[in-house]
C-alpha cells in the first residue's frame, strides 16, 4: 500500500479514546490480573484464588448476587418494555413520560440506596405513613435481616433506579423500526399483541441484546444500594471486593474478587450474544 | 434583612478604610444582630476580620492527613475550629485507612511528598515504620515534656524501638450510652455504673418484654470487631488471641447468641450509634466515644454515659491512642513540628474534646466549660480504665500491612455463629486456623491482653 495515500485521519481521531481505554481500562485490568495471580515476591500463584473460594463470605456473596440478578433483570426488562411501548403509542403528554422515567438516572446509586433506606427504616417514611393511616400501631421492621424484606427493598430500589437505562435503549431501538411493518401487519389483521410479539420484538432484538448485557453487567457489580439498605445483613460480590481492599487491606484478594466479577460479566455477555444472536438478514 | 445587609456592607467598607490607614494589623468586628422569628429568636454575630500585615510567625502551608475525624462533621470542626488558631495554613486531609496508607507509602516510595503530618491510630503506624516512612520526632520531646503525656503512651510512640516515632495526640475508647428511660428496666440490684454482660442481656430482655421492642443496639456496620476483640473476648476469656477457641470462648459465644435475641435487628446497618440513640430507635448502645458524642452533646439530660460491662474474667476494654507523626518526605518539616506542638497544647486538646469527642492524651483537668454530656462521657471513660478488674486490650500491632485481616476473622466468626447459626466449636476451630496462619505468616508476637510470646503468637 502506498503510505502517502493511506488515510491517517480516522486513526488520529480514534487515538485519544484508544489511549484513554489503554491507560484507564486495559492497563489497570492487567494490573488487577497481576495482583490476583502474583505474590508479593513476583512468582505466580493460585493462593489468592484458593483463599477466595474458601472464604466463608464467598458463597453467600455469589448466591446473593445471582439471586438479585434473577429478580431484578427480568422485572426491569418487562417494565422498561411496557414503558417504551407506551411511549411509542404517542399518547397525549407521553413526551413528559421520558423526563419522569429518566429522573432516577441522574441519581447516584448510593443516593438511591439511602433514599430507599430512609423509606424502609424503622423511623422511615413508610412506617410513618402506615402509622399515620392507622394501619400499624407500632413500626414494622422492614429491614430486619432475618426476613426477606431487605432483599425486596434492594430489588425495588434497583428497579426504581436503573429501569430507565433499559428504557432509553429500548426506546432508541423502537424508534429505528419503520412504522410500515406494524402497519402492514395491521392490514393483515394482526392485533396489538400479535404485532408486538411477531413484528416489534424480533426487530428490536439488537437493542434488547444491548440492554440486557449492559443491565446484567451492572447488576453483577451492584454494590452501593446493597450496602445502604442491608448494611452487614447481606453481602454481594462487589461488596466483598470492596471490603477486602478497604477494610481487610488485601489488594490481592480484592483483585481476585474483581477478576471473578469480570469473568461472570464476560460469561453473561457471551450467553446473551449467543442466545439473542442477530442473523445478518434480520439487521435493517 | 436588606437593612442588615447594607449595615454589614457599611461596616465592611468602614473596616477597609480603617485598615488602609492603620499601620498594624487591625481587626474590626462588626456585630450585626439578626433576629429570626421562626421559633426562638437567634442572635448571630458576624465577624469581619481584616488583616493588613501577616502575623509575625507563619509556618506556611502544612498538610495534615488523618485517619481520625474523617466524618464530614468532624472534619469541618477540625478545619473551622480546632486548627483555626494555628499560625499557618493547615490543609486537613481526612482519609479512610486504605487511602491514607496508600498515599503515605506512595509518597515515600516516590521520594517526594506533600504530607507534613500524619494522624493515625497507634496500630496503623507499624506498617509505615516497616516501609521506613516515619521520621524520628525526638526533637519534639523537649517541647512536649511538660504536657504530662503518660509515660506508657509515649512508650507506644516508640513502636517497640528506641526512637520516638509518634507523639500521642488524643485518646478514645468504647463505652455504653443509655437513654434514661431505659433505667426503669434495669435488672433488680444492678448498678448501671458497673454492669456485668449478663445483666446487660437481662436489661435488654426486660426492655423487650416490657415494650415489645428490641432497643439495645450494636454498630455491626461500624466497629463491631472492636467489641469482639477488645471487650467481650477479654471479659470472658481473659485474652484476645490465645483464648480464641478456649472452652471459655465457647461459653462466650453462647452468651452473645443469647444476647442477640434482644438486639435491634437493624443493628446490621448501624454505623454510628448516636443516630439510632437520638431517634430513640434504640435506648442502649455500645460504641466508640466519638460515635456517641452527638447524643451527649445535644441531649445531655437524656443520656447516661456508662462504663462497658464486665465478664467473668474482668472488664475488657480497648484504649485507643491516636498519634501524630511525620513522614520522611515532609516538604515543610518546621511547619509539621509546629503543628504537632500546637495540637498537643492544653487549650487545643480541650477544644478537640469539645468539638469531636476525642479525649486529651495529655494531663488536663476537665474545665468547667466542657458540656455536661461530654464531662459525663469523660467520667465513664475514666471509671472504665480505673476499674479494679480492668483488662486493657490493645489494638493489634505487629501484623503490619495485614492488620485488617484479623478483624475479618472475628467478624466472620460472629456472622457464622450468631447470624448464620453455625456450630460454635466448628466455626472456632476453622477460624482459629485462619488466625494462626495470619499470625505465623506475619510472625506477630502476642500483644496485651495476651501474655508476651517468643515468636508468633499461638492460639491455644
Amino acid at each position: 500500500m502506498n503510505l502517502k495515500r493511506f488515510n491517517w485521519e480516522p486513526y488520529l481521531l480514534l487515538l485519544p479514546s484508544a489511549l484513554y481505554l489503554v491507560f484507564f481500562l486495559a492497563w489497570p485490568m492487567f494490573q488487577a490480573f497481576g495482583l490476583a495471580f502474583q505474590a508479593d515476591d513476583g512468582h505466580l500463584t493460585l493462593d489468592y484464588m484458593q483463599r477466595m473460594f474458601s472464604d466463608v463470605m464467598f458463597s453467600a456473596a455469589l448466591i446473593n448476587t445471582v439471586k438479585l440478578i434473577i429478580a431484578i433483570v427480568p422485572l426491569q426488562f418487562i417494565l422498561a418494555l411496557i414503558m417504551a411501548l407506551l411511549m411509542m403509542e404517542r399518547l397525549r403528554g407521553s413526551d413528559i413520560l421520558v423526563y419522569i422515567y429518566s429522573i432516577p438516572l441522574a441519581i447516584s446509586d448510593l443516593a438511591a440506596g439511602i433514599i430507599w433506606f430512609s423509606i424502609f427504616t424503622q423511623r422511615g417514611y413508610l412506617n410513618s405513613l402506615l402509622y399515620g393511616l392507622g394501619v400499624l400501631d407500632k413500626p414494622f421492621l422492614f429491614l430486619n435481616y432475618q426476613s426477606n424484606w431487605p432483599f425486596a427493598a434492594i430489588v425495588l430500589a434497583e428497579v426504581w433506579r436503573a429501569t430507565s437505562i433499559v428504557f432509553v435503549i429500548l426506546v432508541a431501538g423502537l424508534q429505528s423500526i419503520p412504522r410500515d411493518y406494524a402497519e402492514a401487519a395491521e392490514v393483515f389483521g394482526a392485533n396489538w399483541f400479535t404485532r408486538v410479539w411477531r413484528v416489534t420484538l424480533p426487530l428490536l432484538r439488537p437493542s434488547i441484546q444491548t440492554a440486557l448485557i449492559l443491565r446484567t453487567i451492572l447488576a453483577v457489580q451492584m454494590f452501593a444500594v446493597v450496602v445502604a439498605i442491608a448494611g452487614r445483613g447481606m453481602t454481594v460480590l462487589a461488596n466483598e471486593a470492596y471490603r477486602w481492599y478497604s477494610e481487610y487491606r488485601s489488594p490481592h484478594l480484592a483483585a481476585t474478587y474483581a477478576m471473578f466479577i469480570l469473568v461472570i460479566s464476560l460469561g453473561t455477555a457471551f450467553v446473551y450474544l449467543r442466545a439473542l444472536r442477530v442473523k445478518e438478514e434480520m439487521v435493517l | 434583612m436588606k437593612k442588615y445587609a447594607s449595615l454589614l456592607m457599611l461596616g465592611a467598607i468602614l473596616a477597609g478604610l480603617l485598615a488602609a490607614c492603620a499601620p498594624q494589623t487591625v481587626t474590626v468586628t462588626v456585630e450585626v444582630p439578626v433576629k429570626e422569628t421562626v421559633e426562638v429568636p437567634v442572635e448571630r454575630t458576624v465577624e469581619v476580620p481584616v488583616e493588613v500585615t501577616p502575623t509575625p510567625v507563619d509556618y506556611g502551608k502544612v498538610t495534615f492527613i488523618s485517619t481520625q475525624c474523617v466524618p464530614v462533621e468532624e472534619a469541618e470542626k477540625m478545619r473551622g475550629v480546632i486548627l483555626a488558631d494555628f499560625p499557618g495554613q493547615v490543609e486537613f486531609v481526612p482519609a479512610d485507612y486504605a487511602t491514607f496508607e496508600d498515599t503515605v507509602l506512595a509518597e515515600v516510595k516516590a521520594g517526594k511528598g506533600t504530607i507534613d503530618v500524619i494522624g493515625a491510630l497507634h496500630g496503623q503506624f507499624p506498617t509505615l515504620l516497616a516501609a521506613d516512612a516515619l521520621q524520628d520526632v525526638s526533637p519534639l520531646l523537649d517541647e512536649v515534656k511538660d504536657r504530662g503525656i503518660p509515660e506508657a503512651y509515649m512508650e507506644l510512640g516508640k513502636l517497640g524501638t528506641d526512637t520516638q516515632y509518634f507523639i500521642p495526640w488524643m485518646q478514645a475508647t468504647y463505652i455504653v450510652a443509655a437513654n434514661k428511660q431505659a433505667l426503669d428496666y434495669l435488672p433488680a440490684g444492678a448498678d448501671p455504673e458497673s454492669l456485668t454482660w449478663e445483666q446487660y442481656r437481662d436489661w435488654a430482655k426486660n426492655i423487650y418484654e416490657a415494650t415489645g421492642e428490641k432497643k439495645v443496639g450494636f454498630p455491626v456496620n461500624g466497629l463491631l470487631h472492636r467489641f469482639l476483640e477488645g471487650y467481650i473476648y477479654p471479659s470472658y476469656t481473659g485474652g484476645m488471641v490465645t483464648t480464641f477457641k478456649s472452652p471459655e470462648a465457647v461459653e462466650m459465644w453462647k452468651f452473645v447468641k443469647d444476647l442477640w435475641q434482644y438486639v435491634h435487628p437493624e443493628s446490621m446497618s448501624y454505623e454510628f450509634m448516636q443516630e439510632p440513640l437520638m431517634s430513640e430507635e434504640v435506648w442502649v448502645a455500645w460504641d466508640h466515644t466519638a460515635r456517641l458524642i452527638n447524643a451527649f452533646k445535644e441531649r445531655p439530660d437524656d443520656f447516661l454515659a456508662l462504663p462497658s460491662p464486665s465478664g467473668p474474667k474482668g472488664l475488657g476494654f480497648m484504649p485507643v491512642i491516636v498519634g501524630l507523626a511525620m513522614p520522611v518526605t515532609a516538604p515543610n518539616p518546621e511547619g509539621g513540628k509546629a503543628l504537632i506542638e500546637y495540637m498537643t497544647r492544653p487549650e487545643t486538646q480541650i477544644t478537640t474534646l469539645r468539638e469531636v469527642g476525642f479525649f486529651p492524651a495529655i494531663q488536663v483537668d476537665f474545665p468547667g466549660y466542657v458540656a455536661p454530656g461530654i464531662r459525663a462521657q469523660g467520667e465513664a471513660v475514666t471509671k472504665q480504665a480505673a476499674a479494679s478488674n480492668a483488662i486493657p486490650a490493645m489494638l493489634p500491632v505487629g501484623l503490619g500491612p495485614r492488620s485488617g485481616e484479623i478483624n475479618k476473622i472475628y467478624r466472620d466468626a460472629f456472622t457464622r455463629i450468631v447470624i448464620n447459626d453455625e456450630d460454635i466449636e466448628t466455626v472456632l476451630e476453622e477460624e482459629a486456623a485462619n488466625l494462626q496462619t495470619l499470625l505465623n505468616e506475619t510472625g506477630a508476637p502476642c500483644w496485651p491482653p495476651d501474655p508476651p510470646s517468643e515468636g508468633p503468637c499461638q492460639v491455644k
